[in-house]
C-alpha cells in the first residue's frame, strides 16, 4: 500500500516543483504592479516606431480549429489506433491509459511545462516565467499576451499557443504506451509519463523549438543575440517543422527503452495475439490522418501559404506512403492487408512531420513512398533484430519513420529539389540550404534525440520500478488489465 | 428414438434446416463451434507476426427424431450439406433414452 502513496507523493513532487510560486507570488506582487506600471510606459515609447501588433483573426481562428484536431488524433484518434490492436482483454487499459496520459499531461503543461519549454532560460531548458501560465492574461486590460510566429509581425494570442503546445506534450507521452501495452501497471504509466514528461519533453522540446521569434531580428548583431537566447539545436539550425524530433523519435525511443525494460508480455511468440479489432484501427488510423493537418499544418503557427504546403503535403505524402507499404506488404507477404494500410498511413504521417513545411510536393511524395517501405522494414526485420516486445510498434514506425523524415527533410529542403530553403531574418528573404551540411544538423537533433531520450527514459522506468514495479502480476496480466487494473470490460456479450 | 448431431459449413445451414422441416422434423438446435478436421487451417499475418489459425468455425446442429425418420433425416443432412469439397463435416447418431416437454410433462415420442 505504502508504495502506492510513495508514487502519489513522486507525483505531487513533480507539481510541487511549483509550490513555493504561491509564496513568492503574494510577496512580490507589489513589485509586479510597480513592473506592470513601467512595462506599460516603456512600449509607449516604441508604439511611434512600430505599431503594437494585433493578432489576425484568421490565424488564431486557424489555431483554434488546428489545436481541435490535434486533441481529436490524440482522443479518440490515437486511443482507438492502439486499441483495435491490443486483445479485447485489455482494449480498455490501452484507451484508459491514453485518455488519463492526455489529462495528466495538459495540467502538467499549464503548471510548469509550458514554461520550461517555451520561455527564456539557457540552451537546453527554459525558464519559471510562465509557471501556472502567469503573466499571459492581464486582468488590468483583459488584454492576452501574444506569442510570435515565423513571420515578422504576425502574432497569435499566447494561450493558443500553449494549447497548440500542449496537445502536442500530451500526444508525445501518449504514444509511448503502445510499446509496453498490455503488461504495465496503470499507477507505473501514470508516474513514468510525468517523470519522462518533465526531463526528456521539455528540454528536447526547448532545444528544438524555442526562440524568441522574428521580430527582433533586424540586422546580424541581432541576429547573433536573438539566436544565442534560442535552444540548442535550434541554434544548430536544425528543421523540425512540427515534431520529427520532439515527438516522434523522442516517444518511440522511450517505448523501445520500455519493451526492453518492462519485458516481454506473457506468451509472446507463442500464443496469438492478434488484434482484437481492426475496424476500431481502421477509425483511429482515419482520425489520425485528418487530426494531422492540425498538427502539420497548425505548425505553420499562421493561416498562410507555409501552412497550406504543409497541408498538401501530409495530405500527398501520407496516400504515397499507404500504396508503398502496400506494395511491400503485397510483393513480400503474398496479401495487402488493411493494418497495412493504416500502418503505412502513420507511417507516412509520421515522416512528413519535421518536413511538411520545408520540401515541396516532389519531396514529400518521395519521403511518403519511401517511409511506408522502410517502416514495413521497421516493424517486419528490424523488429526480429530488435528482439524486444515493442507491442505495438511504436519505434518501428514513430522512430524509423521519424528519423527517416529528420534526415529525409535535411535533403530535400534543397531548392534544386523542390525544397522551400530556409528563412533569413536579417535580408527579409529566403537562402538555400546545402544538402550535406543540413543532414549533419539535422542528424545531430535525431542523435541527440535519442540519446537524451533513452537515457531519461531508462533512468525514469528503473526509478518506478524500484518504487512502485513496472508490471502487473502474471496473473492479472493472462486474466487481462480491463478487470484487474480497472474493474471493468470492454465488451459485454 | 435418435439424437442426430452434425458439424456443418456455416453457409450451409439454411439448406439444411430447410430439408429438415421439409421431411417433418420438428425443431433442431444450433451452436456455433470451432473444431478442427482434416481441413487445413489458415495463416493471418499482423504486421511481422504470424498466426496459424487451425480452428475453424463450423455450425453443430442437433436434431432429435423419430426412430424411422432416420435414414431420410441422414440423407437429406448429407445431401443439402455436401460441397463435395474437405471440411463439410460429419454426422453422429446416438440413441435418446428419454424425452420430456417441459410445458405439458409429455414424454417419449410424443414429446418430439
Amino acid at each position: 500500500m505504502h508504495k502506492i502513496f510513495a508514487s502519489i507523493l513522486l507525483l505531487f513532487a513533480l507539481c510541487g516543483l511549483s509550490a513555493p510560486v504561491f509564496a513568492e507570488e503574494a510577496a512580490s506582487a507589489v513589485a509586479e504592479t510597480i513592473a506592470a506600471v513601467a512595462e506599460v510606459a516603456a512600449p509607449v515609447a516604441e508604439v511611434a516606431a512600430a505599431p503594437a501588433l494585433v493578432p489576425n483573426k484568421g490565424d488564431t481562428s486557424w489555431m483554434l480549429v488546428a489545436t481541435l484536431l490535434v486533441i481529436m488524433m490524440s482522443i479518440p484518434g490515437l486511443a482507438l489506433f492502439y486499441g483495435g490492436l491490443v486483445r479485447s482483454k485489455n482494449m480498455l487499459s490501452i484507451l484508459m491509459q491514453v485518455f488519463s496520459i492526455f489529462a495528466l499531461i495538459t495540467v502538467l503543461w499549464a503548471v510548469y511545462g509550458y514554461s520550461l519549454a517555451f520561455t527564456e532560460g539557457n540552451a537546453f531548458i527554459g525558464g519559471f516565467d510562465r509557471l501556472f501560465l502567469k503573466g499571459i492574461f492581464d486582468p488590468m486590460t483583459g488584454s492576452v499576451a501574444n506569442a510570435a510566429t515565423f513571420s515578422k509581425g504576425v502574432v497569435i494570442p499566447e494561450f493558443i499557443f500553449v494549447a497548440f503546445q500542449a496537445t502536442f506534450a500530451a500526444i508525445t507521452v501518449a504514444l509511448i504506451v503502445g510499446a509496453f501495452a498490455e503488461r504495465m501497471k496503470f499507477s507505473a504509466v501514470l508516474l513514468f509519463s510525468g517523470l519522462w514528461f518533465t526531463f526528456a519533453y521539455l528540454p528536447i522540446a526547448h532545444m528544438v523549438w524555442f526562440w524568441t521569434g522574428p521580430d527582433a531580428i533586424t540586422d546580424a548583431a541581432a541576429l547573433a543575440t536573438e539566436t544565442a537566447k534560442a535552444g540548442w539545436l535550434f541554434q544548430k539550425g536544425a528543421l523540425d517543422f512540427a515534431g520529427g524530433t520532439v515527438v516522434h523519435i523522442n516517444a518511440a525511443v522511450a517505448g523501445l527503452v520500455g519493451a526492453f525494460m518492462v519485458g516481454k508480455r506473457i506468451g509472446y511468440g507463442k500464443e496469438a495475439m492478434a488484434p482484437h479489432n481492426l475496424v476500431m484501427t481502421m477509425i483511429g488510423a482515419a482520425l489520425l490522418w485528418v487530426g494531422w493537418f492540425g498538427f502539420n499544418a497548425g505548425s505553420a503557427l499562421e493561416a498562410g501559404g507555409t501552412a497550406t504546403l504543409a497541408f498538401a503535403n501530409t495530405f500527398i505524402a501520407t496516400a504515397a506512403a499507404v500504396l508503398s507499404w502496400l506494395a511491400a506488404e503485397w510483393l513480400l507477404k503474398g496479401k495487402p492487408s488493411l493494418l497495412g494500410a493504416a500502418s503505412g498511413a502513420v507511417a507516412g504521417l509520421v515522416a512528413i512531420t519535421p518536413a511538411c513545411g520545408w520540401v515541396g510536393i516532389g519531396g514529400g511524395l518521395a519521403i511518403g513512398a519511401l517511409s511506408g517501405v522502410v517502416c514495413f522494414w521497421g516493424v517486419t526485420g528490424l523488429k526480429k533484430l530488435l528482439g524486444a516486445d515493442d507491442a505495438l510498434d511504436v519505434f518501428g514506425i514513430h522512430g524509423i519513420g521519424g528519423i527517416l523524415g529528420a534526415l529525409l527533410t535535411g535533403v530535400f529542403n534543397n531548392w534544386s529539389l523542390g525544397g522551400t530553403g530556409i528563412a533569413d531574418y536579417v535580408a527579409n528573404t529566403v537562402v538555400n540550404t546545402e544538402i550535406g551540411a543540413q543532414v549533419w544538423i539535422q542528424a545531430q537533433a535525431v542523435g541527440t534525440t535519442i540519446l537524451w531520450s533513452g537515457v531519461v527514459a531508462f533512468v525514469c522506468y528503473k526509478l518506478v520500478d524500484l518504487t512502485i514495479g513496472l508490471r502487473v502480476t502474471a496473473e492479472e496480466e493472462r486474466e487481462g488489465l480491463d478487470t484487474s487494473s480497472h474493474g471493468e470490460r470492454a465488451y459485454n456479450y | 428414438m435418435k439424437m442426430i448431431t452434425a458439424i456443418i459449413k456455416p453457409f450451409k445451414l439454411d439448406e439444411v434446416r430447410e430439408a429438415l422441416s421439409a421431411i417433418g422434423v420438428q425443431g433442431i438446435t444450433v451452436t456455433e463451434v470451432k473444431g478442427f478436421g482434416r481441413q487445413k487451417g489458415h495463416t493471418e499475418l499482423y504486421r511481422g507476426a504470424e498466426y496459424v489459425v487451425d480452428f475453424l468455425p463450423k455450425i453443430k446442429l442437433e436434431a432429435a427424431i423419430q426412430a424411422d425418420q432416420l435414414d431420410r433425416v441422414l440423407e437429406v443432412i448429407e445431401k443439402s450439406a455436401q460441397t463435395g469439397k474437405i471440411g463439410d463435416g460429419k454426422i453422429f447418431v446416438q440413441s435418446l433414452e428419454q424425452v420430456i416437454r417441459i410445458r405439458t410433462g409429455e414424454t417419449g415420442p410424443e414429446a418430439l
